[in-house]
């Protein structure tokens, strides 16, 4: 109840802020409203991306807050008349949104600074904006000097006695059994779920809890109450600055970014296209990761020296890291195979 | 004459008219609030519920057939049910004890009561996270006292759940309780031990039929709150009690499926005006109000 309030307070401010945008400051300079998922993650992006990318392009980045940009998007879209240009989300949200209409197709010959970015960093409607990887984490006490060190072991509760915790949601968990079942990280794509599911019931009867925060998810391995779980590595990272018995592995993490896509008809589409060029600046980029715990999304930020090489090593998207790792299929997740999966795993947690 | 009466017969209608009007202005703003903040939105619940392009009863198909909601439902009124008649019986005592005890002690008493209904439930329920789990101060007290050498799964389960909301919905019970059963004349009960009757007779044959009103109040009213409980569930259920309140948040938040979550909205609130009217069948809403 609560957080419903909050979100629709904050989506409230959010349609007052734009339209104030839009009205109160059209004949200022050009200008763009992004828009990104708020508290540190968002006043770290405006230190090491925004501001500076404002300055560069001299425009106005008018900004605002979204938890979850989807329902809005679809609510924004559904008017026609959209006040958002850009958004910061999780890929499937831009891709799902183009599928719908709701997202410009990207015209990559006007964003030069995305020509070196892996291909599978962009879609047709969005760019890989920043990296976060679901890691594999454990409590080092427990297990002293033999971790466990792929999902394969996060399986094997005979060697690796000991509580476990995955988040609640089918997302890298269903990755994760895969690998533990032995499936190629570079094969897991199109996910086949039912083996997914029949590995997770195998585990099932030994985790004890299914999170569904990442404050929770820190909770429990801070308390110790888990010994090992799935978890986000920036998360994890804030929790061994406190608690120096936690260690995580980017071995079989599976890679997630968010993008940035630039919502259909949007107000000021062609400051909102040199601005997202601008966004993923190998420079500005490399500046993100000295602000907060995420990894660029475009891997020439580790090329300008910007980031010093112990910083690196705890990124999730820097090569090294990214190379151990599989990198999440947003195409996947938002086709209909994904929605069904999504579905499938409300009974699977409470039986 | 005939003017005068015809002045007379249109001024008199005319005066009640700005009367009316008068009221009906001063009405208003409450008026506003309620349909505005109140009625719309309900309707617009309902209309989502059987609207997808197109009339449909899809979404209200869906609770029946899908074997999931079926054991939501079951789930929430069970926990309801477990919920209610154990504050019920642990808070009886309590407030018989407010009502007999000398007045400092019973405020005390109710301060007891009283004093967590301030502080928010999130808080309580992270507290209850903090003792209960399986690292937490009461596993670490009994496995320090040697009374058990693995620690109980006490949290994260239904067991948390239940625990936790039994503790936040205990003054719900025991307020009531103490309203009606202050309200019982001392005299009767003198009468009754009068005419012979032994302490344990009195109580059952006097005070606690006339204490029922106080019953059925907190009864419903836990009961009613029991069934829209979320926070709780969330954090101490482990995510597997998945409660009717938290199946409407996961169908909007990861199904994208607002239909689905107005049906079961929908559900949900007849279910609870249902239960509210037979409660107030059962007892006339005026006596656990404590308007006289």
């Amino acid at each position: 109840m609560i957080r419903c309030f909050a979100s629709s307070n904050v989506r409230l401010s959010a349609s007052l802020l734009a339209l104030l945008a839009t009205t109160g400051l059209a004949a200022a300079a050009d200008q763009v409203v992004f828009v990104s998922q708020g508290g540190a993650y968002q006043e770290a992006q405006t230190k090491a991306i925004l501001d500076p990318a404002a300055k560069a392009l001299g425009i106005t980045v008018n900004q605002d807050s979204s938890p979850d940009a989807w329902p809005v998007i679809k609510t924004q879209g559904a008017t026609g008349a959209p006040t958002w240009d850009v958004v910061d989300t999780p890929t499937e949200d831009c891709v799902r949104g183009g599928d719908q209409g709701l997202i410009e197709k990207l015209d990559f010959s006007q964003i030069p600074n995305a020509a070196n970015m892996p291909e599978a960093y962009k879609t047709p409607y969005s760019v890989a904006y920043e990296f976060y990887s679901s890691v594999l984490t454990y409590n080092t006490k427990k297990f002293g000097g033999h971790p466990p060190q792929s999902w394969a072991d996060f399986w094997n509760v005979k060697a690796f006695p000991g509580t476990r915790a995955l988040r609640n949601h089918p997302l890298a968990t269903l990755e994760a059994a895969l690998m533990a079942d032995g499936v190629e990280p570079s094969k897991l794509y199109p996910l086949d779920v039912d083996r997914a599911f029949k590995k997770l019931e195998e585990i099932k009867p030994n985790i004890t809890v299914w999170w569904t925060s990442g404050g929770q998810s820190a909770q429990l391995l801070h308390d110790g109450e888990v010994d090992m779980e799935m978890a986000w590595n920036g998360r994890v990272t804030s929790v061994m600055k406190d608690n120096p018995d936690i260690g995580f592995t980017f071995n079989q993490g599976l890679l997630q970014n968010t993008s940035l896509c630039i919502l259909k008809n949007a107000p000021h589409l062609k400051t909102a296209v040199r601005f997202l060029n601008e966004a993923i600046d190998p420079k500005l980029q490399a500046h993100l990761p000295l602000a907060i715990n995420y990894g660029p999304g475009n891997p020439q930020a580790f090329k300008t020296g910007i980031i010093p090489a112990d910083l690196a090593k705890t990124l999730p998207s820097a090569p090294e890291n990214a190379a151990k790792q599989a990198l999440i299929a947003s195409a996947w997740w938002s086709s209909p195979a994904g929605d069904a999966a999504l579905k499938r795993w409300a009974t699977f947690v409470q039986q | 004459m005939a003017t005068n009466v015809t002045q007379t017969s249109t001024s008199s209608p005319r005066g009640r008219g700005q009367e009316q009007m008068m009221l009906f202005l001063l009405l208003a703003p409450a008026l506003l609030v309620v349909v505005g903040l109140l009625l719309v939105p309900l309707l617009w619940l309902a209309w989502q519920s059987v609207w997808d392009n197109g009339f449909t009863f899809e979404n209200y198909r869906r609770l029946y057939t899908e074997p999931l909601y079926g054991r939501s439902f079951l789930l929430t009124f069970r926990l309801s049910v477990e919920v209610t008649v154990t504050t019920l019986l642990l808070g009886y005592p309590v407030a018989y004890a407010a009502t007999v005890l000398p007045r400092w002690l019973s405020l005390g008493v109710l301060a007891l009561v009283v004093v967590p209904f301030w502080t928010s439930v999130l808080v309580r329920s992270y507290g209850w996270l903090v003792l209960l789990q399986r690292t937490g101060v009461v596993n670490k007290l009994l496995m320090g006292m040697g009374l058990i050498d693995t620690p109980l799964s006490l949290a994260n389960n239904e067991i948390g759940v239940l625990i936790g909301m039994i503790h936040i919905l205990l003054p719900f019970m025991v307020l009531p309780l103490y309203a009606a059963m202050q309200k019982i004349p001392r005299d009767l009960l003198l009468a009754g031990a009068s005419l012979g009757g032994r302490p344990a007779t009195v109580f059952a044959r006097v005070f606690l039929p006339l204490s029922m009103p106080g019953v059925a109040a907190g009864t419903v009213l836990v009961f009613v709150l029991c069934l829209g409980f979320y926070i709780t569930p969330e954090l101490l259920g482990g995510g597997r009690t998945l409660m009717v309140s938290m199946l409407i948040s996961r169908n909007i938040e990861l199904y994208n499926q607002w239909g689905a979550a107005s049906a079961i909205s929908v559900v949900l609130l007849v279910a609870v005006m249902l239960i509210l009217a037979v409660g107030r069948l059962a007892v006339p809403l005026k006596s656990v109000a404590g308007a006289k």
